[in-house]
């Protein structure tokens, strides 16, 4: 029990926790994986999913747009996809008599990705420069992408066959990385017996307006990171630097994404400021991705590692 | 209320503090500067304190500037000059308090303490002893305090949390104290050394004696030097401690004798011969005492015709030398080149009632001895009186002295002996000095003060040389043995400390002239000789060699410093409320739940209450306020303060006996 008086509460009714509670009536036991994701999203930052087909990935990006009210757009990634598939084409009207440009599905507040790594590095990296300058560039013309934009991509393990793995510096583009894992077996129980989590996507109302969304997004910015949290968090980075355990350490844009992810997760717990805790419960998503083990296949061991890290860094 | 910004500026306490410090510091100086200046720095401060406490109005500008030119001109008025001592620390005296008027920001603040800073450096002008150091070391530490405090980056709300860190501070300014004290070139003479300044406020011996002069010097107890045996102290008749000699006689007046250029006298050693050294006070004239008679002395001096050993320069600050004296001696047996008529000289119509009674024992008695010893037996037979309080004399003293009042202090017994011993013509001349002289036994030396001054006489006899007689000793046999506090009757009031009765007081007394003794003999002696021969030792002979190794020392130190703080690196200096936290983990580690390396302040006081709910109220708030003080924003010096109190009252075990 938190003894911290939050400004919300965990049973607070703020919109973003009534919407979080709602999320895990549909997404059984993924607690924390949801906040995870509303965090990521308050802090401007984007989502990777990587698990296995089947645990309910797309179904947490369908969640999170229908109950943030976002305009969604899905696109399977395969391996003949194209950058223009993505991001649209200018097109010859034949009536107009003129150049028209067709928006492509990135066009949208909220994006999912899904099997981002199916297809060619080349539309690979279409959707991530997107992702990063928030806006497309299609023959000179620069268009802005919808605020908010959010994009969720999905990845099944990079170990499995007919794959591109997302090349390390695209993989920074992510604010977080995420694993849903399988269900324990009471919330297994329940979802085989429920309604079918389609049907009840289908019905589900927005619980939030944009402009709160925004709000809150501006909210993350003003959550206060003392001193002592920056210390804490150049000890892990040193800690990565330093280790032999990884090829390279934890680069700058690293330690600044981990405050933004640590900055959301603390107005999420209702506090104005960050505590050792946030950064302890961000850290792993946020730095998984963009550590690189010494030995076994990239994304092998890193969730341990870092996990490792955590313990063995001493809080200041 | 409204608060202006001279009230925000430092809160009340603060203000307080400064101004009491700034008194603390100025004080001294009190003594030595026109009250109307201290009137003018009381009303400042006053004017200031008010203006911070109760709004009160500060001049303006234009007034500030007439108020400073008023001062100014006070202070050539009363001096005459801004050069100089006590012109220079008026005048500085006077900015402090102008500046007070015109303190509006911090930075006004800061070059206030500057200001007091100085001062405290200029008090050291003046005395140098062992109380106004310490007195001087607390308005330091006071001022450094408050420094800190003011340079706080947050609003100061109060000075006293900063007094320890003041402490360290002063702590480690330390040993480069010492490095400065023992290596920067000394200034022989006093700093500001201005002549009208040094001749003021020091007693002792003159150069001349009449009948009145030596008692005068006897209400002191001024200390006027210190001695260490090398083994045991002469018995005290044999402690004359020669100083300068006066053969001159005009009839009222003893002088010293106008022949610079005399050769010393010869002299031949007879055995009894003591070591000693010597620690003499500044007095502000050549005199060097010793113990009749020195025959070797560790510092250059010249040795007078009559045996008067002088410096070249002034006593004007206090130096210390090796002296070994021969107690049994003979002195000048030959009276090589002077005349012996410039001893029997008495101006012919000068003391007729004297002369009559001379002339009769002349006519009788032709022995000299015997002539010695009628003269001195007539001190006895007669009624005549040691007393620190001699009526005074206007005629002819020593006719009155002798025939009327017949009650005198030694320069009484000495002038009359020298006068009537002349004219039986017996070549004598009077010699002052001190007698006596007190055994400390906390520091095992001796202490001679002011009034153990003294005059007695020196009889020439053929082949025997100079002959110490002091006819006060046959008056009063007890001034030798017991001292001047012993020797004088009831009602004459001898200065504190001469007496030689034990109290309590004089015990503390004696302790802390140790005290003194040891400040004046490790500190204060330090001079530019003892520099000398220290650098001399080291190998660091002339003074450009001295600032080089200076210069190199603070160099080295500052790159060990560099080198130490790079190393370990802090980020920051320890934070105050984090060596609570860690206090407060400590204690719950001792209660056997310490805190994991890395576990956050939250879990860790999230198990402590689920691990010991008796504690839960206590953890909890002191949790908070952590978690508060350290993580946000919002955090109050107050709060800080709620924080260590809550955790100095933290006390886990005893908790858990009593539930």
């Amino acid at each position: 029990m938190p003894f911290i008086k939050p400004r919300l509460a965990s049973s607070a009714s703020t919109p973003v926790h009534q919407l979080m509670r709602r999320a895990d009536e549909v997404i059984l036991g993924k607690q924390h994986a949801i906040q995870q994701a509303v965090a990521c999203l308050l802090a401007r930052g984007h989502l990777l999913i990587e698990d296995l087909p089947g645990v309910g990935k797309t179904t947490l990006a369908h969640l999170l747009a229908r109950l943030f009210g976002l305009q969604f757009q899905r696109i399977q990634f395969t391996s003949d996809l194209l950058p223009a598939d993505i991001i649209g084409a200018t097109i010859y009207d034949r009536n107009a008599g003129s150049f028209h440009f067709h928006p492509g599905p990135v066009f949208a507040q909220l994006v999912l990705a899904d099997e981002v790594n199916r297809a060619t590095p080349k539309t690979q990296s279409a959707l991530l420069e997107a992702m990063e300058e928030r806006q497309v560039t299609v023959e000179g013309d620069t268009r802005p992408l919808p605020e908010p934009f959010f994009v969720v991509a999905t990845q099944n393990p990079g170990s499995q066959i007919g794959t591109f793995p997302l090349p390390e510096s695209q993989l920074d583009r992510f604010l977080m990385r995420i694993q849903l894992g399988y269900p324990d077996r009471a919330a297994e129980h329940e979802l085989l017996r429920g309604v079918d989590r389609r049907d009840i996507l289908r019905d589900m109302q927005p619980m939030m307006a944009q402009e709160d969304l925004l709000a809150l997004q501006r909210q993350v910015d003003h959550v206060h990171v003392a001193d002592a949290v920056v210390d804490y968090v150049q000890a892990l980075m040193d800690y990565t630097r330093s280790s032999e355990q990884f090829h390279s350490g934890l680069s700058p844009r690293a330690g600044l994404a981990l405050l933004r992810a640590a900055r959301a997760w603390a107005l999420l717990e209702g506090r104005d400021a960050v505590l050792p805790e946030d950064i302890q419960q961000v850290f792993v998503s946020v730095s998984c991705h963009r550590l690189h083990a010494v030995g076994g296949t990239p994304g092998q061991h890193e969730p341990r590692l870092a996990t490792q890290v955590l313990d063995n860094v001493p809080v200041p | 209320m409204s608060t202006g910004p001279i009230q925000q500026l430092l809160p009340h306490r603060v203000l307080l503090a400064l101004m009491l410090s700034l008194l603390a510091v100025t004080a001294p100086h009190v003594l030595h500067l026109p009250p109307w200046l201290s009137t003018v720095l009381l009303v400042c401060g006053g004017w200031r304190y008010l203006a911070g406490s109760r709004g009160w109005r500060l001049p303006n500008r234009w007034l500030l500037l007439l108020l400073t030119v008023i001062g100014a001109a006070g202070v050539i008025a009363h001096y005459g000059t801004f050069i100089g001592r006590d012109a220079g620390v008026a005048m500085l005296c006077l900015m402090l308090g102008l500046k007070l008027l015109e303190m509006r920001t911090r930075r006004d603040t800061v070059v206030v303490l500057y200001l007091g800073y100085f001062l405290i450096v200029t008090q050291f002008l003046y005395s140098q002893n062992l109380l106004m150091a310490a007195w001087l070391l607390l308005t330091v530490w006071a001022l450094t305090a408050l420094l800190i405090t003011v340079n706080r980056a947050t609003t100061p709300d109060n000075w006293f949390p900063h007094a320890g860190p003041a402490a360290t501070l002063l702590a480690q300014a330390l040993p480069l104290m010492l490095v400065l004290f023992v290596l920067f070139p000394r200034i022989p003479g006093p700093l500001w050394g201005m002549p009208e300044d040094e001749a003021r406020g020091v007693t002792g011996l003159s150069d001349s004696m009449t009948m009145g002069s030596i008692s005068e010097l006897s209400q002191s107890d001024a200390v006027a030097f210190r001695v260490e045996f090398d083994d045991e102290p002469p018995p005290p008749a044999l402690r004359y401690w020669r100083g300068p000699v006066l053969p001159e006689y005009d009839g009222r007046t003893w002088r010293q004798a106008e022949r610079p250029d005399d050769a010393p006298p010869a002299t031949e050693r007879l055995g009894g011969e003591v070591g000693y050294s010597v620690t003499l006070e500044p007095h502000n004239r050549n005199w060097i005492f010793a113990l009749d008679l020195p025959v070797q002395i560790s510092i250059p001096v010249s040795v007078s015709g009559e045996y008067a050993l002088e410096r070249r320069s002034a006593v004007r600050e206090r130096i210390r030398y090796d002296v070994r004296s021969a107690l049994n001696y003979r002195l000048d047996p030959m009276l090589r080149d002077a005349d012996p008529e410039n001893y029997l000289r008495v101006p012919d119509d000068h003391h007729p009632r004297t002369r009559a009674l001379v002339d009769d024992w002349v006519s009788s008695i032709d022995d000299e001895e015997a002539l010695v010893n009628q003269a001195l037996n007539h001190f006895r037979e007669q009624p005549f009186e040691y007393t620190l309080r001699p009526p005074r004399l206007d005629g002819d003293t020593v006719d009155q002295f002798l025939f009327d009042s017949q009650r005198g202090f030694c320069e009484h017994f000495a002038g009359a002996f020298a006068v009537m011993m002349r004219m039986a013509d017996i070549p004598a001349r009077v010699v002052t000095g001190y007698l006596g002289g007190e055994i400390n036994p906390t520091g095992n030396y001796m202490i001679v003060r002011q009034s153990d001054a003294h005059a007695w006489v020196e009889l020439w006899h053929e082949g025997q040389g100079w002959q110490r007689v002091d006819p006060t000793a046959w008056v009063s046999p007890d001034r030798i043995d017991l001292g001047l506090g012993g020797a004088v009757p009831e009602g004459d009031n001898p200065p504190a400390l001469s007496r030689r009765t034990p109290s309590w007081g004089r015990t503390l007394a004696l302790q802390w002239d140790a005290l003194n003794a040891y400040w004046d003999r490790w500190v204060l002696a330090y001079g530019p000789d003892m520099q000398r021969r220290l650098m001399d030792r080291l190998g660091l002979g002339d003074w450009q060699r001295m600032i080089l190794v200076l210069t190199g020392l603070m160099l080295l130190s500052l790159a060990l410093l560099a080198v130490l703080i790079l190393w370990r690196r802090p980020a920051r200096p320890p934070d105050p409320v984090q060596q609570d936290w860690l206090r407060f983990c400590k204690r719950m580690a001792d209660a056997g739940l310490p805190r994991g390396v890395s576990e956050g302040p939250r879990d860790y006081a999230d198990r402590l209450i689920r691990e010991r709910p008796d504690l839960a109220a206590q953890i909890d708030a002191i949790a908070r306020l952590y978690l508060h003080l350290r993580y946000t924003e919002r955090g109050s010096t107050q709060q800080a303060q709620a924080l260590r109190t809550q955790i100095a009252r933290f006390r886990p075990r005893t908790q858990r006996t009593q539930t």
